[in-house]
């Protein structure tokens, strides 16, 4: 455990900040801009990661391990989200033939 | 007995409900008897309670507890004692013969049974009001029988004028009524109780002249003033002819409108306390005597001329009230019931003979045709104009002899109002009766004396207009006045505060010698303007004197209360109708409505269904909390 978080500190603290930050704009300029569901959903699953990443880097700096608790955390729920995400996809594409997200339209009022 | 006077309004009551609810099953001879039946049976009850009642306290049968809150205790309660023993008896009994006379009158109507229930739930709250120990149960029945006189007056619903007069008649009363009201608030809170039993005793302790019972009787004589139609309220009465006559009869004559003065006669203690408002009665009854008085003068619808006179008749007792006469006024209240309910019954048998017309212009001659309505209407006219030894001379005679002593140029006034009184009810009887027939041939040749269950009603009545006043002759006559001696108990409390300065047998004599030389002035004057020179009254397109004009237009009363009271009402609520209801309130509501409908429109297009503008803006909302959070600290 020890020679984790000492591996983890050897890169300073600013640079994961800078690198979740990027990866968390990375996903959510990729929901934003993409209409394919499954890559909206790629990009979602970055940004829960960038934060993971984020906890995890801050827990090591602080040492205290509830940080890393929260990660496992976010992971459990992140797979029971893609169980569900996934299987929406499917029922849109056997519904439409398609997965663009432009199709939920419909679903409007 | 006096326990069963539970009895005397239940009948009517029980009545009522089967007229009411049969009124499409029963025969119309069956809902007759039973609804004649009915008041019978409460007039025989009565009358057992007559003979059996003779304490000097009233006694109080407890029904039940009805309110109960704080200090505040009303029993629902009925009070015997002799003023409430003869108003039953009055109201049970002249009932019972108007019962029996609509059998006849109405015999032809569709309405039979809607009627008599009607006039069985009047008599129900007559009783009601009469019997009630306290003033929450009189008011019961004081609404309720202007409930019935709004029902009646507009029975024949489907004339448009016939039900304005209702409106106009329950309005009027409302005004009144308010007054009542207020007045009893004030007793409760003066006395803390509504109670007559509790009550009396404690205003006798206060001084003459308080202010407060001041402001009581004078709530309760504007209660009065509607009532019994006196100025200013008089005006519905005479457009409540618009009822049947059994109607006019009953309601508009003997009962209803008599209320008032009975009223005033049960708080007579109160009343004799507050010598501020006695002048005030005293004055209203005698100008109400002269202005009704003088309406009459020139009308031509028969019942028209019988309304304006009961109207005028009702201001003589309340004159007798004012200037302390509470004996004489109720015994006013007595004949006037006989004499008037059958000279209403009589013109009623009149109308009835001659197909339903009322303009006296169209009468004449009719003596011979009808001779039984004839007798007997000349019977009730004598006793009105005050004709010793009918039954009218007595009470009028005892009013006018208390105002002489109170005031003399009252007394004058009041001897020209009865002068006025005889005039107008001889040309009535001289135009009906006298003459040439000035009908149409269709109507003469229907005429016919009227059936028996009419004509028998108004002999009885007729003996009682002939022998009613002699309850009451004055020592001076050589009576024993067993009126005054019975209903001594009542008035004690007041009788004993009012100074009695005893006239001498001498002016006494003077002053009936001159009514009667006057009303025999009055008399020969129609006999000869009427009879001698055949003179009718003008067609209502014909130009009349200034002063006829003012009388046949009734003083213009209900021009000025339609120019100073309903055109600004109808005016400010055609404002509150136009400008602060439909353009302030229901624009305001109406606005908040269409406003939040607009703002809906607009926001609705953000709604696009376009996931990516929905994180879109969510990302934006995001980053703007971000950057809020960043520059507050």
């Amino acid at each position: 455990m020890d020679s984790i978080t000492s591996t983890i500190q050897v890169v300073p603290l600013n640079h994961y900040i800078l690198l979740s930050a990027i990866l968390f704009s990375i996903g959510v300029i990729g929901v934003l801009i993409r209409r394919n569901a499954i890559i909206i959903f790629m990009s979602i699953e970055l940004m829960l990661n960038s934060v993971n990443l984020l906890l995890t880097a801050f827990s090591a700096y602080s040492g205290d391990a509830s940080g890393q608790v929260f990660v496992f955390f976010i992971m459990a729920l992140a797979a029971a989200e893609v169980a569900v995400g996934l299987a929406i996809i499917v029922m849109v594409y056997r519904n439409t033939s398609s997965i663009d997200i432009n199709i939920l339209n419909r679903l409007k009022w | 007995m006096i326990d069963l006077v539970w009895l005397i309004p239940l009948f009517p009551f029980i009545g009522f409900l089967i007229c009411g609810l049969g009124r499409n099953i029963l025969p119309k001879a069956a809902i007759g008897i039973i609804a004649s039946l009915a008041v019978l049976a409460s007039f025989a009850v009565s009358l057992g309670i007559f003979f059996e009642f003779n304490g000097s306290t009233p006694a109080i049968i407890h029904l039940f507890d009805w309110i109960k809150v704080g200090n505040i205790d009303i029993p629902f309660s009925f009070q015997i004692d002799q003023l409430s023993i003869l108003m039953l008896l009055i109201i049970t009994g002249i009932g019972s013969l108007i019962h029996i006379y609509s059998t006849g009158y109405m015999s032809h109507d569709k309405g039979f049974g809607k009627f008599f229930s009607y006039l069985n739930l009047f008599i129900f709250f007559m009783l009601l009001l009469v019997l009630g120990s306290n003033y929450v149960i009189m008011f019961i029945g004081w609404e309720g029988v202007g409930l019935c006189s709004y029902l009646l007056i507009g029975f024949w619903y489907t004339n448009g004028a016939y039900a304005d007069a209702a409106k106009k008649a329950f309005i009027m009363n409302r005004i009144g009524d308010l007054g009542f009201l207020i007045g009893v608030f004030l007793i409760i809170t003066t006395f803390g109780s509504v109670s007559f039993a509790q009550i009396f005793p404690q205003a006798q302790g206060m001084v003459s002249g308080d202010a407060t019972l001041t402001l009581i009787t004078i709530l309760l004589f504007v209660g009065a003033v509607g009532k019994s139609a006196q100025l200013p309220l008089f005006t519905w009465l005479p457009d409540a002819m618009a009822g049947p006559t059994p109607v006019s009869a009953l309601i508009h004559a003997a009962t209803m409108v008599t209320a008032g003065i009975y009223m005033i006669a049960r708080s007579n203690i109160l009343f004799t306390l507050s010598p501020v408002t006695m002048s005030i009665i005293a004055v209203i009854g005698l100008a109400t005597a002269i202005v009704a008085a003088i309406i009459a003068l020139t009308q031509t619808d028969i019942k028209k001329v019988l309304a304006y006179s009961t109207v005028s008749q009702l201001g003589y007792m309340f004159l007798g009230l004012g200037v302390g006469a509470y004996t004489g006024a109720f015994f006013h209240v007595l004949t006037h019931a006989f004499f008037k309910a059958l000279l209403f019954l009589g013109a009623g048998s009149v109308i009835h003979a001659i197909s339903d017309e009322q303009d006296m212009r169209k009468m004449g001659g009719l003596k011979k045709k009808l001779p039984i309505t004839f007798f007997t209407m000349l019977m009730g006219t004598l006793a009105i104009s005050g004709l010793p030894p009918f039954a009218g001379f007595f009470s009028k005679d005892e009013i006018l002899a208390h105002v002489y002593e109170e005031n003399k140029i009252l007394w004058i006034i009041g001897v020209l109002g009865a002068m006025l009184t005889a005039f107008y009810m001889f040309r009535m009887m001289f135009l009906t009766f006298w003459g040439n027939f000035r009908g149409s041939e269709e109507q003469k040749h229907h005429l016919h004396e009227s059936p028996v269950s009419m004509t028998i009603p108004l002999i009885i009545l007729a003996i009682l207009s002939v022998v009613g006043g002699f309850i009451g002759v004055p020592e001076v006559l050589g009576g024993g006045h067993w009126l005054s001696h019975y209903l001594a108990p009542v008035f004690d409390a007041s009788t004993s505060r009012l100074s009695v300065i005893e006239l001498s047998h001498v002016t006494e004599y003077m002053l009936m010698g001159i009514s009667v030389a006057g009303v025999v002035i009055a008399i020969i004057y129609a006999y000869v303007k009427y009879v001698k020179n055949s003179h009718v009254p003008l067609a209502d397109s014909e130009e009349r004197s200034v002063l006829a004009k003012i009388s046949y237009n009734k003083f213009y009363f209900d021009e000025l209360y339609s120019a100073i009271i309903q055109k600004p009402l109808n005016v400010i609520s055609e404002f509150f109708y136009k400008i602060v209801d439909k353009a302030g309130i229901d624009g305001f509501v109406n606005g908040l409505g269409k406003g939040s409908m607009e703002a809906s429109k607009g926001l609705r297009l953000l709604q696009t269904g376009n996931v990516g503008f929905y994180i879109f803006a969510m990302v934006i909302g995001v980053l703007g909390i971000l950057i809020y959070s960043f520059f507050k600290f």
